[in-house]
This record gives structure tokens, sequence and C-alpha cells, in this order.
């Protein structure tokens, strides 16, 4: 789930009549395409679950109820749940600045919104530390008013804000950039109130884009593996999200706890992807 | 309302769109701005609505500075060129939304808002699509949409962009008539910008020609026409044909042609030129003095009246239009040489000192 940027939502193609290619080449094509498919995304997958479930139901169920699993899918939702609200309201206010407004500095903000993707996630994790750790620039202050940062919550959830915070802004930017401020406008001449213009006018139009940048911020934000890890310190039902945990599963010999756990993050993957698939579908015929 | 602009300059970086600009739109006139795009004419619209603001210069609503107004308390209504209709909502709550945006105390109750709605819905002879969503409609549609909403929140001035640039030939005479009727009914202070001489001429009660930031006449459309205050009028409202040459004592000597010039009486001679509408230059096989010889080259005898091209001996090209009858009498041949003379001939000098 890491790295995809920007978006994918293509305009549903009308193929022209008499272009079409013959049929060998598009059976290959096909088949070329499926086989790559089935081979990198089914297998894997499927692999997944064959080996959480491979002790049978009984077995998944205590690896899956386990308390360091319980704890650790707790502080995935939690970050993610923090992450992904402010997430949403940064993407709109730079979203809102981009999209409407012309000012000294905007393609650089352009440019910086897309930094997380740019940069490894480990290294994002290690600016964190740089900056909140024991020897970081604010290592000392932290230390002396008893604040834990790094090693703690506040630092998974640092990290997991940084990685997904371009998607939402990424998404609506163009849809607002295409509508222009023309209605903004309208709705200001006929006595609306910027409040009023905002939720009666601006948000309807780029909802379907926000609830698609929603959905990969909180992709993002739930299977943030690198930067995590390298704030978090692995404290078992303290530290570690999901990821975290079938990394450690996985390093103990513990194949079948690993798969488990990491069925439940395939679980949440494809509900984000059956809800990314009900979006687009809502937002092409609106 | 009237609207007094006065001094009303605005620049964009090193660009100057408004240059000291003033008028005065009279209660229930109907003025058009006219002149080519980028002349600042729509600037000028902006901020008579308050959706941009003068640098320099003041707006006056019924004598009262309406600077400190924002755009919502101005009670304009503003019909935007490209409609500018709310995509999410029905065309009913496009109409309806300036009355459901009031604050509670002021808001009217449903069924008020429904009624009124209704009613401008029937105005506009729209009320049977009041369920349809802005992309479902045509553009002509779209256009009285906008105009019904804009009209909803009872404004006392009604703004219009460019109202009927998107749309096509016909659509267009069939809304600027009806929007003259409209007027006529209503008799609601409007302005509108427009870059279509015929449109501004056909529909305003006065017309305010603009270039390059400044007023370069404001009149009505007699007046405009039939006398323009300068060359760019002269060029902007129709088609010409331009004699070029220069003035000096009290005559303008514009090649073969010399006419009086009594604004110019100095000896010293000054550039010139001398501007006819192809309506004003006559065709004739002698030569009845005060005119030139030139041979005809096309002839376009579509409709009821007769377009001619011919080409002066300085190899100037004449447009000529005369009456169908005349043309039949004369019956020219192309190659033909003949006699074209102006009846009617405006002096502009050129270049001021």
């Amino acid at each position: 789930m890491a790295g995809h940027a920007g978006p994918l939502r293509t305009a549903r193609a009308t193929t022209a009549r008499g272009l079409t290619e013959p049929a060998p080449v598009r059976w290959l094509l096909t088949a070329v395409a499926l086989g790559f498919l089935g081979l990198f995304l089914v297998v894997p997958l499927a692999a997944v679950f064959v080996e959480a479930f491979g002790k049978g139901l009984n077995a998944y169920l205590s690896a899956v109820s386990e308390p360091d699993a319980y704890a650790a899918l707790k502080l995935t939702l939690i970050a993610a749940g923090i992450a992904v609200p402010l997430n949403m309201l940064f993407g709109l206010c730079a979203a809102w600045a981009i999209g409407k407004f012309d000012f000294r500095g905007k393609n650089l903000l352009t440019t910086l919104i897309d930094l997380p993707f740019a940069v490894s996630p480990v290294i994002s994790g290690m600016v964190f530390v740089l900056m909140f750790g024991r020897q970081g620039v604010f290592g000392p202050w932290l230390s002396a008013h008893d604040i834990k940062i790094i090693f703690a919550v506040p630092g998974i959830v640092l990290a997991t804000l940084f990685v997904s915070f371009p998607f939402v802004a990424r998404e609506i930017i163009p849809v607002m950039e295409a509508s222009g401020s023309q209605e903004e406008e309208a709705a200001r001449v006929l006595g609306a109130s910027g409040f009023q213009t905002f939720f009666r006018v601006t948000l309807p139009n780029i909802k379907w884009g926000l609830l698609y940048g929603v959905i990969l911020c909180n992709a993002r934000a739930m299977g943030e593996f690198g930067a995590v890890s390298v704030v978090s310190g692995h404290i078992r039902g303290l530290t570690n999200t999901l990821p975290l945990h079938v990394e450690i599963l996985y390093n103990e010999y513990n194949f079948q706890g690993a798969f488990a756990v990491a069925s439940l993050l395939a679980f949440l993957a494809l509900i984000t992807l059956l809800l990314k698939v009900i979006v687009e579908r809502r937002s092409i015929q609106a | 309302m009237s609207i007094d602009i006065q001094h009303v300059s605005k620049s964009f970086g090193s660009f100057a769109a408004l240059r000291d600009v003033s008028f005065q739109v009279r209660a229930g006139e109907l003025v058009a701005l006219l002149g080519p795009s980028g002349c600042g004419k729509t600037t000028l619209l902006r901020i008579v609505a308050g959706l941009a603001s003068a640098d320099r210069g003041t707006v006056l609503f019924d004598g009262e500075d309406a600077s400190g107004r924002k755009a919502g308390e101005r009670r304009v209504g503003f019909v935007f060129q490209h409609y500018a209709l709310f995509r999410h909502m029905t065309v009913f709550e496009n109409v309806a939304f300036g009355l459901r945006v009031r604050p509670a105390a002021t808001r009217p109750a449903n069924a008020v808002i429904t009624a009124k709605v209704t009613e401008l819905l029937k105005l506009v002879q729209l009320d049977y699509l009041g369920d349809r969503y802005p992309t479902e409609l045509s553009g002509g549609q779209r256009q009285r949409v906008a105009l019904a909403r804009a009209l909803a929140v009872e404004p006392r001035v009604l703004l219009l962009d460019e109202p009927f640039g998107a749309l096509d030939a016909k659509v267009r005479q069939e809304l600027r008539r009806w929007l003259r009727r409209l007027h006529e009914e209503i008799h609601l202070t409007s302005v509108f910008v427009t870059h279509d001489q015929e449109e501004a001429l056909e529909l305003a009660d006065r017309v305010v020609i603009m270039n390059e930031g400044q007023v370069e006449q404001d009149g009505t459309p007699e007046d405009v026409f039939e006398r323009p205050a300068s060359a760019f009028v002269m060029n902007f409202l129709g088609s010409v044909n331009i004699f070029h040459g220069r003035v000096e004592h009290g005559r303008a000597l514009l090649g073969p042609l010399s006419v009086d010039y009594p604004e110019h009486r100095a000896p010293d001679s000054r550039p010139a030129a001398g501007y006819a509408r192809p309506h004003e230059l006559e065709i004739a096989r002698t030569d009845e003095g005060g005119g030139l010889w030139a041979a005809l080259t096309t002839t376009n005898p579509a409709g009821a009246i007769v377009r001619l091209e011919l080409k002066a001996e300085d190899g100037a090209l004449l447009q000529v239009e005369v009456a169908r009858d005349r043309f039949e009498t004369l019956a020219p041949r192309t190659g033909e040489r003949l006699y074209v003379r102006p009846r009617r001939l405006r002096v502009f000098v050129t270049e001021q000192p």
C-alpha cells in the first residue's frame, strides 16, 4: 500500500471502433496483464490467508485475539484515527489555498506536499528521532519536562501523520483547480457567508475527491511500516502497530501467528479497496 | 438604483486594467459596457459587484459609497459569463440559494421561498425544469436559470458579464430580445458587458465604449454609431474604409479625397485619416466629383444589400454596400472601373501632438 501517488481515476476510455488490435494481440496482452496480476497480487494475498488458516480456525482466532495482537490493532486504529482527520483538515486547507488563490511560494508549497512521497519512510522516521529523540534538537527540553515522544505513542502518531499527509491534498487540488472559484463568487454575491459558501458550495463539489483521498490516506496510515518502525521501539503491547507486530512474530518463527495478524491488515486493505470502488462508482455517477 | 463610478483605477501587477474610469448609470437604465477583450470592462463590472476592489476611486450606489460593503451586502444580481450555476443543486435549489443562505431572522418561510422560486422560474419560462440539474440543460436554459437566481435576492442592480457570449447565434438573438422585454417589464438598473457591438447597440439604452482601461465614449447607441468620438469607436462599431492622409489649413487631404476640416486651421500638417462605413460610399459610372476611381473586384449579392469590393488605383481595397435595386439598375461588371464617392467622411487626427 505504499507510495501510490496521485489520482488514478482516468476517464472511462471510450475505445473508438476500428482502432482495436487484432484478436491474438488482444489475447496476449490480456493474458500478460492477468498473469502478472495473478502472480504478484492474487497469489501472495491468497498465501497470506492460506498460512493464516493453516493450523485451523481455532489457532487463527487465538493468534488474533492474543493481547499483544489486540493492543497492536488498537494502536494502529488510534494512529490512523488521529492522522486521518488531521490530514483531512490539512489537505482541505492546502488544497483551498492552492486551488483558489494565487500567492508567492505556491509552487513551493505544492512541491512540499509531495515530500513524504519523495523521501524514504525510514528517513522520515529518522527525522523525528533527530528532532525529538534523547540526543535530538528538542531532546533535552522534552526529557526535562518528562515528555516522551520517541519510542512512545506520540512518535508513532507523528510518523503516521507525516507519511500519510499528501493523499487528501493531492486528491482534491485537481478537483478544486478544475472547478475554479466562480461558484464561490456566485454564492458570495448571493449573500452567503464564507462558512455557508464552504459547506453548501465548495464541499459538495469536492466531496468524492475528498472521500477518495481519505480512503487512500487511511490505507497508508494503517499499513505504514518503515517510519513507524524507526520511532516505535517495538515495545510489545505498548508501541507495536499491526505491521510491526507481524514482523516481530515472523522473526520469532511464529509464522502462523504472523500470517494471522497479517490477514487482519489484509482485511483492512480489502475493506479500503471496496470502499474505494464504491466511491469511484458514485463519483462517476455524480 | 443609480450607480456612479468615479475615477476608478485598478492595476494587476504592472498592467493597468482600469485608468481613471468615470461614468454614471441612471436608475432603470440598461447600459452596455462595450470593448475589445482585455479593455477592463469585466474588471469594472466585478468592482461594481464587490468581487474585486478598486485601487483608487469610488463606486456610489444611489449616492452612497459602496466600497465598504461586501459583495453579499450590495444587493446586486450578478450573471457570470459561464453561468457558475451550482452543479450539485437542482435548478430550483440554485434559484432558492440566495434566500436560503439568509440569516434565520430574515429568511423567508419555506412556503414563501417555494412560491418565489416558482414565480421566478415562470418568469424565465423554465418552471417545468425545476428538478433538473444544470448539466442537463442547454446553454440558453442555463443562462436563464442564472438570471432567475440573480433576481431571487431582489437585487437593486443587475450585472451581466458577457451574458450571451457562450451561446450560438440563434439562441443569442432570442435571448437578447427576451432580455430586452424583461428589462422593459421590471425596469431594473442593469449593466452588461459585451464585446459584440451589434448586441450593445441593439439592446442597450446607453453604450459605454471602453478601450485599454479608459472610456472612449459614453452615449446612446445612435450617438456612438453616428457620431463616434474617436477613430477607435468608429473602427470598433463596424467595418470601415480608411483613407490615410493629413490635415492642414482647415482641410483634410486624404489621398484622392479632400474635405473641410475646420477643427485644424493652423498651417502645420498633421497625420489624419478619413473613415467611411461601407454603406456611406456610393458608386457611379461618371465622375461626380469628391471621389475616386476604383475597379470592381468581387460582388456578394446575397440578401437585400449587395456587398462589393473595389480596388482603388493606389491598391487600397474598398468595401461598399449598396441597396439591391441600385445595384440592379447600375449592373456593374467585375473588373469595371467605377466612381466611388463617400457620402460622408469622418476625419480623425491619428497622432495627437
